[in-house]
């Protein structure tokens, strides 16, 4: 096991779970939540590259980020990982440690389809469809039996999966029609390209239309008009929590992360998804006021990516991947990895970053630590069958 | 999963398949659609229908208005003299009270229309009746037709869609809503008492309106092409004088409103018999006894029956189902049927059905935005509790519902609905929508359940998006569900 958890070049020893005895602050009812579901596999090793590591460079190519302290380089975390550079806020909460990074994560699910990783992602379980309904919703279940009441609302047309069960839980979104993220409407174009020429014609008009009309004028926060705006959501989830009677919980998604062409290094497509991120959780931050030292906000992805830069400069879907903590309640500053290595019999399947963190470990962490949802109903019942996953814990300031 | 004629019965006939709608429609899709026409999607109301009611508010709105508007103009300027004049005759508090009072109808209207659609189980007979209230359109940007459009649908059309064409004409001549929209309530004969006592007191002439019968000579029955001349249009204006609604007429000025007569039924059909025209008529070399009210009846009678009418609407409702330009031995067919039954649209319908032209792939076919946003929402299987955003789709694609603009209604080609801006709206749709079920259902089941087999395109493209939400989106803007 010497690969796993040894060592980066330069030597560098890991930063290995829960590091410190630190005593948990105590949950409390005025501990806030805010889960942001990024959907469609967020590439880790370009959110988190782990510049050190030789073959990093060399796996990603023209996709590789530039070493801390150069143009456009990552910017350093410890050493040993980097964040994007787009992440300037993210990186800003890590200096004052505000900001956790976990890495080498995944759900127990190994396959790679977006929806089943999704749904295993939400569901909670080992397998899609386990349970039919979410992980939040029955920790709520959970608290509720024990005399808590606290609610939760997702930020969204619908309510997502992972929110979805026994308790009624609402949603909200801004009633205008949204625009489509420029991924969608790439994949609309290619299928009317290959499908219907008429089809084809008449929207690219309009898109090249678009393009002359410039994108000044519908430029949104979060990034501009690529990908669903991120900002919006998160002010509107800082309004929700900052209420006095209102919920406690609030879980938001973003699409857009399937980058499978043209993902750009420090600038590019995932470059404007970052940093509509970076954006949507400073806004949480500023927003949220005093209430942010009593919040803890959690950034998952349903998997990363391949290692490896794929022929059309993008990333295939992968296994393990990066998940962030970040708030005035978590103890940060500290990136959480069981480093499993890059080099190519280190990757599973050789071709990902092996998982060597269960995301239910973190989740469950979280839970217990800020809300007081006991170890027995996490293993028991909110993540059936989990008894072998042991919490993070020290995930709290 | 949908068979290929299941398919293209709840798509191209409907307004798209519910899940379940598999099992309804079962292996005889054809038996499907002719069972849905065996009974009338609605009677006539009983009473006072709820347009007229409306109507009377409309009228005490504009009265109000008036003298407010009066009352405000004889007021002395306020003592701050840089305050903005209100320009005479205008009350804004009235004209917001107005605007709120039609706004608020107009919503719910467009709200039921739309509800309805979304969840019938005799989706032909719905696009019948949006068929119907296209061919026979009002605009709801005439004042205040968006407060009475979808009133004049329910009452007029919906109770006749599967009854006999002159049921259905007559109805839709009568009701206000197309009075109001096609100028007819003051229309009135040279010759009659009315014009004469208007020349003797105030040395003016009112006369003939003749919107109402050119549209129903070119739009509503014979078409562009049927043969009538200048004459005829004068001739049918002046069997349709005295055609006009009951309740006092000029709002309030007393000299108008004693022109009309006996005033009727406040906001229904009245016929104001000093307004007609005396005498005998000629249409297409027809001649019509001076008959006062049932001229009108008369007239419309024969043009119901008229062999260019029945071409007439074969054509469009081909066009309307199966393919921009008609096979032409269809519509012959259709129309054949039509006149054979004496205008029983029933019968018409069969033969569309029958028809191996009706049952043709590939579809030819492009929805109206109208058509595209309902069959998604009958695609995810639920109806939004708000309305509003169809209706602010629709308006933004171009097709804010009841406001075609035009008595001809919306055009039915695909040129006029697959623009670039327009198709862009749709994905935006799409995604909104898709955004809405979130991961919640299954794109690649659901749609085999509600369009059958996809073209290999679209399958990848659904299998390779990168979530529920996105492969829904992809769903809902593929050419299969923009296509029927």
């Amino acid at each position: 096991m010497t690969t796993r958890r040894s060592v980066l070049a330069g030597g560098a020893t890991l930063t290995l779970l829960a590091p410190f005895a630190r005593l948990s602050a105590a949950p409390n009812a005025d501990s806030r939540f805010v889960l942001v579901i990024l959907r469609g596999g967020l590439d880790g090793l370009a959110a988190v590259p782990p510049y050190a590591e030789p073959a990093y460079a060399q796996l990603r190519g023209s996709l590789a980020l530039a070493k801390p302290g150069t143009q456009d380089g990552a910017l350093d975390l410890d050493g040993t990982f980097g964040l994007h550079p787009a992440l300037e806020n993210l990186h800003a909460m890590y200096r004052a440690h505000e900001a956790l990074v976990l890495h080498a994560a995944a759900t127990p699910y190994r396959e790679r389809s977006h929806f089943d990783a999704q749904n295993v992602l939400e569901d909670g379980g080992t397998t899609p469809n386990a349970s039919g309904g979410g992980w939040l919703n029955r920790a709520l279940a959970a608290l509720a039996s024990a005399g808590d009441s606290r609610e939760a609302i997702a930020l969204a047309d619908s309510v997502p999966l992972v929110l979805r069960g026994e308790l009624a839980v609402t949603s909200w979104a801004p009633s205008q029609m949204p625009e489509t993220d420029d991924d969608t409407l790439a994949r609309v174009r290619r299928l009317y390209e290959a499908a219907d020429p008429e089809l084809a014609a008449s929207l690219n008009g309009a898109l090249e239309a678009r393009e002359i009309a410039g994108d000044a004028g519908d430029a949104r926060m979060g990034g501009g008009r690529g990908g669903q705006a991120i900002a919006p959501l998160a002010s509107a989830a800082a309004r929700f929590l900052s209420s006095a009677d209102g919920p406690r919980i609030a879980v938001l998604d973003a699409n857009g992360w399937d980058t499978h062409a043209n993902q750009g290094g420090a600038q590019g497509t995932l470059a404007q998804r970052l940093r509509g991120l970076d954006l949507g959780l400073q806004m949480l931050k500023t927003e949220l006021g005093a209430h942010w030292l009593q919040t803890s906000v959690l950034v998952v992805t349903e998997f990363g990516r391949t290692a490896a830069v794929n022929g059309t400069r993008g990333t295939d879907h992968g296994t393990a991947g990066c998940a962030f903590l970040c708030g005035g309640a978590v103890a940060g500053g500290r990136v959480v990895a069981d480093w499993p290595g890059l080099a190519a019999r280190d990757l599973h399947e050789g071709r990902d970053l092996r998982a060597t963190t269960d995301l239910r470990a973190l989740f469950k962490g979280v839970l217990h630590e800020r809300f007081g949802v006991s170890e027995s109903a996490l293993a028991r019942t909110v993540f059936p069958s989990s008894d072998s996953v042991e919490p993070l814990d020290g995930l709290s300031a | 999963m949908l068979t290929k004629d299941a398919a293209i019965a709840a798509n191209r006939f409907g307004l798209g398949a519910r899940p379940g709608d598999a099992r309804s429609i079962g292996s005889d899709a054809k038996g499907w659609l002719t069972g849905q026409l065996e009974h009338p999607p609605s009677s006539a109301p009983a009473g006072a229908p709820e347009s007229a009611r409306v109507l009377a508010e409309v009228r005490d709105l504009r009265v109000a208005r008036q003298v407010a508007a009066q009352a405000r103009a004889n007021l002395v300027r306020p003592p701050d003299s840089n305050a903005p004049a209100t320009p005479p005759g205008i009350d804004q508090q009235a004209i917001r009270e107005f605007g709120s009072f039609v706004r608020e109808r107009y919503v719910a209207q467009t709200a039921e229309r739309h509800r309805l659609a979304i969840e019938t189980d005799r989706p032909f007979v719905e696009r019948l009746v949006h068929f119907w209230s296209n061919h026979f359109a009002v605009s709801a940007d005439k004042q205040p037709l968006a407060a009475l459009a979808g009133l004049y649908e329910q009452e007029a059309i919906r109770p006749h869609v599967t009854g006999n064409f002159y049921d259905l004409l007559l109805s839709v001549e009568r009701h206000p809503a197309m009075i109001l929209y096609l100028d007819n309530q003051a229309s009135m004969g040279a010759s009659s008492q009315a014009a004469t006592l208007v020349r003797r007191n105030r040395g003016g002439a009112l006369g003939l309106n003749e919107n109402l019968a050119r549209e129903i000579l070119e739009l509503h029955t014979l078409g562009v092409d049927g043969g009538y001349t200048q004459a005829d249009v004068t001739e049918f204006a002046k069997v349709l004088t005295g055609w006009s609604i009951g309740g006092a007429l000029g709002e309030g000025r007393p000299a108008l409103a004693r022109l009309g007569g006996d005033l009727g039924k406040p906001g229904e059909f009245h016929f104001r018999a000093p307004m007609h025209e005396p005498g005998d008529k000629t249409i297409l070399s027809k001649r019509y006894r001076e008959h006062g009210a049932d001229e009108g009846e008369d007239v419309l009678r024969t043009l119901a029956l008229h062999p260019k009418t029945a071409s007439h609407l074969a054509t469009k409702l081909a066009r309307h189902f199966v393919a921009d330009e008609p096979p032409a031995k269809l519509v012959e067919r259709m129309a054949n049927a039509y006149l054979k039954s004496e205008g029983e649209l029933t019968s018409v319908y069969r033969t569309l059905i029958e028809a191996d032209e009706s049952w043709r792939e590939p579809v030819a076919k492009f929805k109206t935005p109208h058509d595209f946003a309902i069959s998604a929402y009958r695609l995810l299987g639920f109806t939004p509790d708000n309305l509003q955003p169809v209706t602010a789709f629709l308006t933004q694609a171009g097709q804010r519902p009841y406001a075609p603009g035009s008595p001809a209604g919306w055009p039915d080609t695909a040129a006029n609905w697959n623009g670039g801006d327009a198709l862009l709206k749709r994905i935006e749709f799409a995604t909104a929508a898709g955004r809405r079920v979130g991961n919640n259902l299954n794109p690649t089941t659901r749609a085999g359940e509600v369009l059958g087999a996809l073209g290999e395109h679209t399958t990848m493209s659904i299998r390779g998006a990168e979530s529920g939400a996105q492969a829904f989106a992809l769903l809902l803007a593929s050419p299969e569900f923009q296509r029927r």
